[in-house]
């Protein structure tokens, strides 16, 4: 079997490997790490910030007889860098987090070694989740793979994506705030859910926004979302925002017939919009009328103050969760002669980069005294209205679909400097986290650059199944396995 | 000039319960540095909060026992500051939406009494500890005491005095420990307290600027901070200055205030609402439950011992004061012993040996049948009331039973006329002269020869039969 | 125009424990004035009668029993800290305030 061949694969196909015998886990992580070690250069993709092949091939040697029957028996999964593996470098991608090895695993760890996963840690990101591009990681940038040029991969789970897209992963786990796992999974051509807030536990997440983070899955295609879901959610008693709602078998669901589903079409605000997203998620919408789709326009009036409610809250809620970086219980601690405020400041100072600064401050400053009400409570007052819109909504139809971002993904050093044309980029994707709701983005299309294209499907709460319903049969109706196979050479290599 | 001083107090309770009050961590004081600690109360990256469900019911019985109207909807919030004994720089507290609101308190003080409005009681977790004597450059953490739970209960502006003051604690105290909810341990430090005060001329409505009094290790410690205060407030509104807003220190040691170096600038806690917990609504149907529930209180306990065993205001209050008391009190009645004397063995020779010894009631293994037997060996003659005051202090630091004691040293009294008979002789054959005195008339020569009986029993002779057959046997010597 | 100042800049980035001087502090006010002017389009939002988001979901009264759970070993959690003196986490000395 040539290099790489096994890396291609979908948790699916060596699911059926392995129960097949034709395969075992060290095999396959060997392939992984030996993809990994050809591109994982930081002059190349860099979707990772470290690697050590021994730990991950000795989990795969070492898995458990008992986790035999686990869904992911064998299988790698990528876990972004802030979400917590005992043992683990964790570092957020941020200098204050440097060398911290947290004694837990998150939840969805747990559960993903209950499963028999094998974990691939380390996924790059933006500092702290604070990015749209991943240029915010303090130990360098990713590539997007998917690019003839200099392309950022989407952030802030642009490690991940970069990773599923390049075959450097087989599926990866990101996490999602404003858009941090569609946007990437748009630009590097692969799939992204963000769930519903409370399906998925948040218990060693390492908190952004707690009223907006969701983890959730990317991956190659429908079924491996699906899998991934099926492993992650659920209840979780330390999580007091974990929703006690029974999960279903999504994977199950896939298959399902999508009859009488109703796809809502909103009028979004277009300026930025780029033609060929346009385009491509009209191509889209085509497809599922001709699978029977019925399609009615619906109104989502106050989507165009997602950006500016989010970037309140968000900032707010980060500020409040950055401030345990002080150089005193774990992390970094500047070397500071002086006193305990020199060591807070030097080791702040020093330990976060400039976006994680402007956020902290942003957020520092709307919840400051005589600011509170003008900001922090008017824009938990109109995320209120925004819910609602999505509430009325899925009145009228079960899923609404509109693209995950503006355009395709731009060049690297393009917006870095001008945050808030970065922040303009989420538009489409943090309604989802200010209503709660889940959103997958699906490839939909590339531009003629080649530069992946996805479209995002929205549901009410807890309709996760209906997502990758509408997905697998959008992914069956346009051939997608056979055209993601061609994917697979790329400029990547 | 007089001035009336406007006090109001802020307590801090630690709730005794098993774990902390958002993680599976024991909540047990004194335990080894850094050894009562978790991921999520060290605030380590990406954990949460859980609410002990313990600590809301424990909150709402403190509620309830102090009339407050509880509501319907808690929620926490976050308050942020900076500070190495908080391990995530801001303290889940509760800032708009209180566990409890608008309550009272009744206390007695200067033989008036008087209702104390209580403002709010919330919620919020502890920090850590910080050690500074041991190194000139650097400070140390323990966190075992961050996320232990605390309940806060702030009074209204009500109190006038320092007496008022320290009634009011006094009073606090004894209805937590009634519910058995905290140790209330000043030392421990699972009760904490701050005051604020004011001084105003008599009549006005508006208060004075106000200074907060914090580093107070003591009740006693609460009044005499107090007293200073407000000496030290009217001597300066006297000299003509202003009273500055300030938070000021208590030096137990110096016994006065010294004003605290201040943190930079006014503080800014940029309270929000805690997303990683949810809302309690709290049911009706569980407060009127926990309502029927509660134990006696003070103020009923101290009607009762007042109408059932007919003991006075200020013996009700005493023995109501610690619910230990009230038990040892209730108990060795239940024994049978009589209420009076039950209630004046407690009152003297008990709280003088606990002060004597700085020990709190609980800490004391006294049984109440020991009591008991205690007020029954002196009532049936078997000793003498100055052999029980021995006796007692022994049962006290032994540990054992009075009668055992008795039993086991020979302490009975010599009751056996038989065995009175030859002590009483042998005194009068000794003290011829002192007879001759006596049957001259001078009664004080009786005291004497009483005096050197006693002295020739070792004590033992009952007193009332020595006295008797002493009498007896003067007569019949012939003059 | 600018939103805020400097000045109110330096205030917030001392209460975030951020040392913010010099160009720093010029490029910052002038984002961070930049993105408050665009949050300003909520003002606009009438919402009068509009109560707060918190939550997303309905949850309420997530409650854990009072039992206790294993702690960390006071090693484990010594050793996480970058200055230490065993069984304690050390910092610069505070002043006692």
């Amino acid at each position: 079997m040539p290099v790489g061949d096994l890396a291609s694969k979908t948790i699916h196909e060596l699911r059926h490997m392995i129960q097949a015998g034709t395969v075992s886990p060290p095999e396959i992580v060997d392939d992984l790490l030996a993809r990994i070690d050809r591109l994982n250069d930081s002059r190349r993709i860099h979707a990772y910030l470290a690697v050590d092949p021994e730990r991950i091939r000795r989990q795969a040697a070492d898995l458990p007889a008992s986790a035999r029957a686990g869904q992911l028996y064998g299988i790698p999964i990528t876990v972004k860098a802030n979400i917590c593996v005992a043992g683990e470098e964790t570092s957020c991608a941020s200098r204050i987090l440097e060398g911290f090895r947290p004694p837990y695993d998150a939840t969805v760890i747990e559960r993903l070694r209950r499963a028999g996963a094998v974990l691939i840690p380390n996924a790059n990101m933006d500092e702290f989740a604070f990015g749209s591009s991943t240029e915010n990681s303090a130990f360098g940038v990713t590539r997007n793979p998917r690019a003839q040029d200099d392309r950022v991969p989407g952030g802030s789970s642009g490690g991940s994506a970069a990773a599923v897209a390049s075959n450097m992963a087989i599926a990866a786990l990101g996490s999602d705030t404003g858009g941090s796992i569609r946007q990437p999974a748009s630009f590097c051509g692969v799939l992204g859910l963000k769930p519903t807030y409370g399906r998925v536990s948040r218990y060693g997440l390492v908190a952004f926004a707690s009223s907006l983070d969701q983890i959730g899955p990317l991956a190659k295609d429908a079924e491996d979302a699906a899998m991934l879901l099926n492993v992650i959610a659920g209840h979780d008693e330390r999580d007091s925002t974990s929703a006690p709602v029974e999960v279903p078998d999504y994977v199950a669901a896939l298959r399902r017939p999508l009859k009488d589903v109703t796809i809502g079409l909103p009028e979004i605000p277009s300026e930025g919009l780029d033609q060929h997203v346009r385009a491509a998620v009209d191509g889209a919408i085509e497809v599922f009328r001709t699978l029977g789709v019925k399609t009615v326009p619906v109104e989502l009036p106050n989507i165009d103050k997602a950006i500016a409610t989010y970037y309140i809250i968000a900032t707010a809620e980060a500020s409040s969760n950055l401030a345990r970086y002080d150089g005193v219980k774990y992390g970094f601690r500047a070397a500071s002669g002086g006193s305990l405020t020199d060591m807070y400041l030097d080791t702040r100072t020093q330990g976060f980069g400039a976006e994680a600064k402007r956020r902290i401050l942003l957020g520092t400053y709307v919840l400051s005294q005589g600011y509170y009400e003008a900001y922090y409570l008017k824009g938990m007052k109109v995320r209120t209205l925004i819910k609602q819109d999505f509430d009325d909504a899925f009145t009228a139809c079960h899923i609404v679909l509109m693209p995950t971002a503006p355009t395709p993904a731009f060049r690297l050093k393009e917006k870095l400097d001008d945050p808030l044309q970065m922040y303009l980029s989420d538009i489409y994707t943090i309604s989802a986290n200010l209503a709660g709701i889940p959103a997958l983005s699906v490839p939909c299309g590339a531009g003629p650059d080649g530069l992946p294209i996805g479209m995002q499907l929205l549901a009410a709460p807890f309709q996760e199944s209906l997502l990758f319903q509408a997905a697998h049969a959008y992914e069956q109706a346009t051939d997608w396995p056979s055209r993601r196979r061609n994917w697979r050479s790329g400029n990547a290599g | 000039m007089s001035y009336e001083p406007v006090i109001g107090l802020e307590v801090h309770l630690q709730l005794s319960t098993s774990t902390k009050l958002f993680c599976g961590c024991l909540a047990k004081y004194g335990a080894a540095p850094n050894s009562q600690t978790c991921p999520v109360c060290l605030g380590l990256p990406g954990v949460l909060p859980v609410l002990n469900e313990r600590v809301m019911e424990w909150g709402i019985r403190v509620a309830l026992a102090v009339d407050c109207q509880i509501a319907q909807t808690m929620k926490f919030d976050r308050k942020q500051y900076f500070y190495p004994d908080l391990p995530k720089n801001y303290q889940i507290s509760q800032y708009d939406r209180p566990l409890a609101q608008r309550g009272h308190l009744d206390i007695v003080a200067d033989h008036a009494p008087k209702r104390i409005g209580i403002t709010r009681i919330h919620l919020e977790e502890d920090a850590g500890k910080l050690l500074h004597e041991a190194s000139q450059t650097e400070s140390y953490v323990d966190f075992n005491r961050t996320g232990v739970p605390l309940l806060e209960i702030v009074s209204e502006p009500d109190l006038r005095s320092p007496e008022e003051a320290y009634q009011y604690l006094i009073e606090l105290k004894a209805i937590i420990e009634y519910l058995a909810v905290s140790t209330c341990n000043m030392e421990e430090g699972s009760l904490r307290c701050d005051t604020n005060v004011s001084l105003r001329r008599p009549g006005a409505s508006q208060f004075g600027a106000k200074v907060e009094v914090k580093n107070l290790n003591s009740f006693k410690a609460v009044k005499q901070a107090l007293a200073y205060e407000i000496q030290r407030q009217a001597v300066a509104l006297d000299q003509g200055q202003r009273i500055r807003q300030e938070t000021r220190l208590w030096d137990a040691r110096a016994l006065r205030t010294e004003p605290m170096r201040s943190k930079e600038g006014a503080a800014d806690y940029r309270y929000f609402p805690e997303p990683d917990l949810v809302p309690f609504v709290i049911d009706r149907a569980l407060i009127a439950r926990m309502k029927a529930t509660l134990p006696e209180l003070p103020a009923e306990r101290r009607r009762r011992y007042q109408d059932a065993y007919q003991l006075s205001a200020y013996d009700a209050q005493v023995l109501t004061q610690h619910a230990a008391l009230g038990e040892l009190f209730e108990g060795a009645l239940r024994c049978g012993a009589p209420p009076k004397p039950a209630a004046n063995w407690i009152m003297g020779d008990y709280l003088a040996h606990l002060n004597a010894k700085n020990r709190e009631p609980e800490s004391e293994k006294l049984r109440p049948e020991w009591l008991a037997h205690l007020i029954q060996l002196v009532d049936d003659g078997t000793i003498s009331g100055k052999m029980a005051k021995d006796l007692f202090v022994q049962t006290l630091e032994r540990g054992e039973d009075p009668r055992r004691l008795v039993e086991e040293g020979g302490l009975k009294q010599i009751v056996d006329a038989a065995a009175l008979e030859p002590i009483a002789d042998e005194v009068l054959r000794k003290n011829q002269r002192s007879v001759e005195d006596y049957l001259k008339g001078k009664t004080t020569a009786f005291t004497h020869l009483m005096g050197q009986a006693m002295k020739l029993s070792k004590g033992k002779a009952n007193p009332q039969q020595m006295a008797a057959l002493l009498k007896r046997k003067l007569e019949q010597v012939p003059s | 125009m600018a939103l805020v100042t400097p000045e109110v800049i330096a205030q917030v980035a001392r209460l975030a424990r951020l040392r913010l001087e010099g160009p720093d502090l010029t490029r910052f006010t002038e984002q961070l004035s930049e993105i408050l002017q665009y949050v300003q389009r909520l003002q606009a939002v009438d919402t009068e009668r509009v109560e707060p988001t918190t939550h997303v979901l309905p949850l309420s009264n997530v409650l854990r029993k009072d039992e206790p759970r294993p702690s960390l070993p006071s090693d484990t959690v010594i050793a996480l800290a970058p200055a230490q003196r065993p069984p304690f986490v050390a910092v610069p000395k505070v002043i006692e305030t």
